[in-house]
């Protein structure tokens, strides 16, 4: 295997390049690595062409299981992609661009990343949004640590209900910087209101919220972002992209921050990445924002253009005093979902979060109609809610996975007592039939 | 050119959804709904493919245009590696985690596992974790697990030291995980200085962290005395990984002695930058910090893979799953393509491609550290300067002739900066056309600064005010 195909210079040109060096080989150009420092081994496979890769890949992607009838979220979900997101998101001048360092030669980028800017705000009800964050939980670590500069306070009070992975990440972040993370519990699987705000102290700095919550329970915070903001401290909400197609915005409720994960605005499941972070807040915090931020101005004729802006917060500046440490962000994801939101439109993304709301709500009540099931959910639900069985969640996940279904998540993993409780996410993708199906089976796997 | 919101009409629309087969559910109270819908933009689909189409063609790219980004290796992105992706598209990641339901995603994990062992081996590490979803991620995830490795010995440790033409991202990430920085100025061979090293040096810093070659290309010969020392007290040395696409062969930052290394896979193995992302930022220890790896972990046990998702020495979880996974998969593509022979080549002619431009253009501009460089050189506009052309200036007329300015004004320990990354992927034709235009630009400087001053001239703007941006934070559109 010869590697011309991504290897251009051909011997003579080496030849040349070596002459013009005045190096004799390519070795010579090695010689600053003293041979005592050299690779003691290199043991990978020969190369091969790009056919031999993909078959080798296509069989083992073939070791997957096939199509799983899917009821499956915890933070990430199963939503159509309309057939324009590959295609304009797969246009290369956008895939093999970097960070619009330049912004004369990365209008196209940096204007598409000001048009998303936009949409996660309307999305938010947020005056700002930054250019994306990695993933919904780092994004929600992020706004503790926005929340711990802005109050320069050093406790975090975060709802139990928010997604276990959510919670897990911002543990480790936190953990690092000896910040107090007060984790109150749920009841019923919507927040603990009175135990919550109770928790909520002068030592606060802030708030940490999930709407709807990992169970599926919707919410109205706007009681609690009061509290939190009586006592000085800040509110950060995550949430569901699609369900604010309907859902109250975390700005209606008085929010500071918003996070959340772009994965459901056209990102493919991928096993769980890449997707986008993405975080939103009011005005005044912008100067404590992590990542970049796109600002509009204009040239020296007066002409409109953008740039990446207030970069006296960011590591390449500011070194260990910056916001954060993130450099690259998931920008080419942001992307998707800003062609995905356009596609859809205004009218367009109701519907679709409708259409969510109406499939969750036809499964609820076929499945808590299953001999022995019942709604866990105190509260209102989205096209995500827990069901309580009378069995082991876990157990019946496991036997119909047998049968090609994913029935749901089960709770007890993360929740002491909730080893019966399955949370079930229904989006627009699944049939009427397989949700009866789904139905069918969970009858029978409970009681034969 | 207009924004997507200034093209909207009211009734427009892009795409359809299947129609419901089930009954319209009971509406929400009335304090759960939102007010008002989000203003999204209300455009038909071909007015969409126009208005995206024609944004991408205002962007340069590789695949457009030569991009010697110095530090980011802008190298050609393989369009195989996209297919590749496409085989594992569409699984969901909880799948793996229910019960019972590692059986069902084999192939995924054996990916990761396998990435993770061809990682392990290039880099010479004893375990590699893919979880962290960029480079400045793997960064403070290699810190954690470093802070994690003192809290189990009782060390008590407060310091990491870089060096001062270190990534913004080396202390910015030390100090995420609660560490004062020491920086160490550079010494006149261009490496960070061994006897303030020396002098700095203490049993209260828990990590020196450097890239090697360094930011300026250049490989520090003093770099295995460096990891003895920091070993004498303690201190674990942190590989900075922007840099492999240097080494691949030659050296593995393992056998040197650090402890940790990320990599980019976005730079290195060839997957695409996406216009600033996603990347993945793979991180490779040595054994004494495999039990500190975040969860979960692919392991392979009897041919099968499962998932170790409870330790309690663990730093935990960095995010949301198992890493950018469709990133990984380009990246394993890439490898298998690539395979031994061809990752050596490719550090070879990126070596080479870098000391050629390096050569070709000393005549032209200085270079404040004159010695045979790696994968990419610094120069500086210092020259430049006495005529009043700033290494901005140079950058935006290398535009206006087609070429993507080399990064500028960084390392911050060469003035004027000019560090230029060919990468191995580009022809000699190419880069001779680039030296001509940097040859073209220097000998402007000298005749007609003006013109220098005013590029770039052929793009859709001109020079931008930074300022104005700044201070009226115009972050999203507001003339509804």
């Amino acid at each position: 295997m010869s590697h011309e195909n991504f290897l251009p210079n051909t011997p003579e040109d080496i030849r040349e390049m070596l002459a013009a060096i005045g190096a004799g080989s390519i070795d010579e150009l090695f010689a600053p690595i003293p041979a005592n420092l050299r690779a003691k081994s290199f043991d990978l496979p020969a190369g091969m062409s790009e056919f031999e890769m993909l078959a080798g890949l296509k069989a083992l992607a073939g070791k997957n299981a096939g199509d799983l009838s899917s009821f499956i979220g915890g933070g990430f979900y199963d939503h159509v992609i309309p057939a324009v997101v590959d295609h304009l998101s797969g246009r290369a001048e956008f895939y093999t661009a970097y960070t619009p360092y330049q912004p004369e030669c990365s209008q196209g980028s940096l204007q598409a990343l000001f048009e998303y800017q936009t949409a996660i705000c309307e999305l938010t009800g947020m005056e700002v949004s930054n250019a994306s964050l990695y993933d919904g939980a780092t994004a929600m670590a992020e706004a503790a640590l926005m929340m711990l500069r802005v109050t320069e306070r050093n406790r975090i009070v975060m709802d139990g209900a928010i997604n276990p992975f959510y919670r897990q990440v911002v543990k480790s972040y936190l953990a690092m910087v000896n910040v107090e993370v007060v984790e109150v519990m749920p009841v019923n699987g919507a927040i603990d209101r009175t135990a919550f705000i109770a928790a909520i102290d002068e030592a606060a700095a802030g708030v940490l919220l999930q709407n709807p919550n990992f169970f599926g329970t919707v919410d109205d915070f706007t009681d609690i972002v009061a509290a939190a903001h009586a006592k000085g401290a800040l509110a950060s909400v995550s949430v569901y992209p699609v369900a604010l197609g309907l859902l109250k915005t975390p700005g209606a409720m008085g929010a500071d921050i918003v996070t959340g994960d772009g994965q459901p605005l056209g990102n493919p499941l991928s096993f769980g990445g890449p997707s986008f972070g993405f975080m939103a807040s009011i005005k005044k915090y912008i100067r404590n924002f992590p990542g970049r931020i796109i600002g509009e101005t204009v040239d020296r004729n007066g002409k409109r253009g953008f740039v990446l802006t207030l970069q006296a917060r960011e590591q390449h500046i500011k070194r260990h005093k910056a916001t954060s440490n993130i450099c690259s962000n998931q920008s080419l994801c942001a992307l998707r979902g800003l062609i995905f939101l356009s596609a859809f439109g205004r009218e367009g993304f109701v519907e679709l979060a409708r259409l969510n709301y109406d499939k969750g709500g036809y499964a609820k009540q076929v499945l808590a109609s299953v001999k022995g099931v019942s709604l866990y959910n105190a509260g209102s639900t989205f096209n995500e809610f827990t069901l309580t069985l009378p069995k082991s969640a876990a157990e019946v996940v496991e036997t119909l996975l047998g049968q090609g279904i994913a029935a749901g998540v089960p709770a007890g993993a993360w929740y002491a007592g909730l080893d019966n409780q399955l949370v079930v996410t229904v989006t627009e993708k699944r049939s009427k039939e397989e949700i009866d199906t789904l139905a069918e089976r969970l009858e029978v796997a409970l009681w034969s | 050119m207009e924004l997507i919101y200034e093209k909207s009409r009211a009734g427009r629309r892009g795409v359809l959804l299947p129609a419901s087969d089930v009954p319209t559910a009971a509406v929400l109270p009335k304090s759960l709904l939102r007010a008002e819908s989000a203003r999204l933009p209300e455009l038909s689909e071909l007015e969409t493919v126009r208005h995206f189409t024609n944004l991408s063609r205002r962007n340069f790219s590789v695949d457009t245009n030569f991009y010697p980004l110095g530090s980011c290796t802008m190298k050609y992105n393989s369009k195989a590696i996209e297919e590749a992706a496409k085989l594992f598209g569409d699984f969901h990641p909880m799948t793996a985690l229910l019960p019972g339901g590692e059986r069902y995603a084999q192939g995924n994990l054996a990916m990761v596992h396998h990435l993770g062992e061809l990682l392990t081996e290039i880099t010479g590490m004893d375990e590699v974790t893919c979880q962290p979803l960029a480079g400045a991620h793997g960064e403070m995830t290699g810190i954690m697990l470093i802070a994690a490795y003192h809290r189990a010995k009782g060390n008590k440790k407060r310091y990491v030291i870089v060096p001062d033409s270190s990534h913004g991202t080396n202390p910015a990430s030390a100090a995420m995980a609660g560490y004062e920085i020491i920086t160490i100025p550079s010494a006149p061979y261009g490496d960070m200085d061994l006897d303030e090293f020396k002098a700095k040096m203490n049993g209260e810093v828990a990590a020196v962290m450097m890239t090697c070659p360094n930011t300026l290309g250049l490989f520090n010969p003093h770099i295995r005395e460096i990891c003895d020392i920091a070993h004498s007290f303690d201190a674990l040395v942190y590989y900075d990984g922007a840099n492999t696409n240097a080494i691949l062969g030659k050296v593995r930052p393992g056998d040197l002695g650090f402890d940790v290394i990320h990599l980019n896979l976005h730079k290195t193995f060839g997957t695409p930058h996406g216009a600033g992302g996603p990347g993945s930022g793979p991180v490779g220890v040595k054994q004494a910090l495999v039990p500190f790896l975040p969860m979960p972990r692919v392991v392979k046990k009897d041919g099968a893979y499962s998932l170790e998702t409870d330790n309690a020495a663990s730093i935990g979880r960095v995010s949301s799953f198992f890493g950018n996974f469709g990133v990984m998969v380009k990246a394993y593509a890439y490898i298998l393509m690539l395979g031994r022979q061809g990752l050596i080549k490719v550090s070879e002619q990126a070596v080479l491609n870098a000391n050629y431009i390096m050569s070709q253009l000393k005549s032209h501009y200085d270079l404040p550290y004159d010695f045979t460089c790696m994968h990419e050189c610094v120069f500086s506009a210092s020259r430049q300067l006495k005529h009043g052309v700033h290494a901005i200036d140079i950058a935006k007329y290398l535009i206006d002739r087609g070429f993507h300015p080399p990064t500028v004004y960084f390392p911050l320990n060469v003035k004027e900066a000019i560090m230029i990354e060919p990468t191995e992927t580009e022809s000699k034709e190419t880069i001779d056309a680039f030296i001509a235009v940097m040859k073209e630009a220097a000998e402007m400087a000298e005749k007609d600064p003006e013109a220098l001053h005013q590029a770039p001239v052929t793009m859709p703007v001109t020079r931008l005010d930074e300022t104005k941006a700044a201070r009226e934070q115009a972050v999203c559109y507001s003339k509804w």
